[in-house]
């Protein structure tokens, strides 16, 4: 099977680089896999779990926020926080989530608390995602 | 002419000086190995970052719809530095150097009758601008007691100055710090992070890519122009944060040194007025010997 280039950067580091088969990115407009020869695409993130399949099996990374861009060279993903769904610390999610549910009861109705409701969705999934893991 | 125990206390307090000065060099050099690999592993998002949003860019660029922080104002009347020092000294020329490029390009601006406001980041750059720009200073952010620079203090800076943007008070904004090249060597650097300059696309890879964008192109910059504004940000603290570690670590190497050599001047002195001293006595014993 031909690969493709895959490069995952978060600001603090370069969490993956190397060939795989196929990525499942979490896209603001739902799901999208890329294969070798995809054509050129950006799209932003929403906060989800990426998954890899390499030709060593597959590996789930948390992402929380930030955009892929497919080119020539391949896929890079950039991310506001990457960490594998082994190392990614539920307490920092947790956080997040009691930080946004305060916000979202302060906030007046309008276009910043919809969006504000769709991200705490999206938490919530990967929380739950996350606890679902660790009791299989 | 000094006694020989002034001698000896001064040796002594020489000594201790030394000590004090190898110990920064052997902290510097410590810090300076995790700051380092903390800049190097930032390196590849800052300019994955630049290069996508470059791409973009240019595919928006000329469009109407381009957002304010790509465009800019349309005007270049009022320009923000943004000057980011280190909170303590005894870092070699590291703050100065800084300082220096900018109250140089501060100057030049004013003498083109443009204004300037100026965003202190770090206590020492505050300390020396403020002599000269008080009035011009709007805000000084202190990060005394960040161990391990991380990307909420970026976020936090990057904040302050896109809120700043919003309200209209400048036009263009300049960040100001130390690119880390090696240990002996730090570069002032000059960047313009609003409206962003980026590198020209390299030629070899052929033409500039159509993208399909999801969402539209305006909603995807609209995201990503204040995500870049945090990464820039944070990539100059922690280069920052190398260099000042790298410049601490060879002042104090110097100040060793030199502390060495004057230990080893000293120790002569001490020694032959000592010398002196003996032989004087003898002369004085045996010539009264010689007299009775």
């Amino acid at each position: 099977m031909t690969t493709l280039h895959f490069e995952l950067v978060s600001p603090e580091r370069l969490v993956f680089s190397g060939e795989v088969e196929q990525v499942d990115v979490p896209g603001i407009e739902g799901d999208f896999g890329v294969l070798a020869g995809h054509a050129p695409y950006v799209s932003t993130l929403r906060p989800g779990i990426l998954t890899v399949h390499a030709a060593g099996g597959d590996q789930k990374i948390v992402v929380l926020g930030g955009f892929a861009e497919v080119s020539a060279q391949g896929l890079t993903v950039l991310a506001e926080l990457a960490e594998t769904v082994e190392d990614i610390d539920r307490a920092v999610i947790a956080a997040r989530i009691s930080e946004m549910e305060e916000r979202v009861a302060k906030m007046e109705p309008g276009n910043e608390l919809d969006k504000l409701i769709t991200r705490l969705d999206h938490f919530k999934t990967v929380d739950r995602h996350l606890n679902g893991t660790a009791m299989h | 002419m000094a006694s020989l125990k002034d001698m000896r206390v001064r040796l002594a307090s020489t000594k201790a000086t030394q000590k004090i000065t190898k110990a920064m060099q052997m902290v510097a050099a410590s810090k300076l190995r995790r700051a380092q690999v903390a800049a190097e592993a930032a390196r590849p998002y800052a300019e994955r970052m630049d290069r996508v949003l470059g791409n973009i860019a240019s595919a928006v660029a000329g469009s109407d719809s381009a957002p304010r922080l790509l465009a800019g104002t349309g005007a270049d009347k009022v320009h923000l530095l943004v000057v980011c020092t280190a909170e303590r000294g005894l870092c070699g020329p590291f703050n100065s150097s800084i300082v220096r490029l900018a109250r140089e390009k501060a100057n030049a601006l004013a003498g083109q009758g443009k204004e300037v406001k100026i965003l202190c980041v770090g206590r020492k750059g505050y300390d020396q601008l403020r002599r000269q720009f008080e009035r011009q200073i709007l805000e000084t952010v202190e990060l005394r007691g960040v161990k391990q620079m991380g990307f909420a203090q970026a976020q936090m800076i990057a904040d302050k100055i896109l809120a700043r943007f919003d309200n209209n008070e400048f036009d263009v904004c300049t960040l100001f710090f130390s690119r880390f090249k090696s240990v002996i060597a730090q570069i002032p650097t000059a960047q313009q992070i609003i409206p962003p300059v980026f590198a020209p696309a390299a030629k070899d890879a052929g033409a500039v890519a159509t993208y399909e964008y999801e969402p539209e192109e305006e909603e995807i910059l609209a995201d990503l122009l204040p995500r870049n504004l945090s990464v820039q940000v944070f990539r100059a603290l922690l280069e920052n944060a190398a260099s000042e570690q790298g410049a601490r670590m060879s002042a104090m190497d110097n100040a060793t040194r030199n502390a060495g050599e004057m230990i080893r001047k000293q120790t002569l002195t001490y020694n032959r007025t000592r010398q002196a001293m003996i032989t004087k006595e003898l002369i004085e014993i045996i010539s009264g010997a010689e007299a009775l």
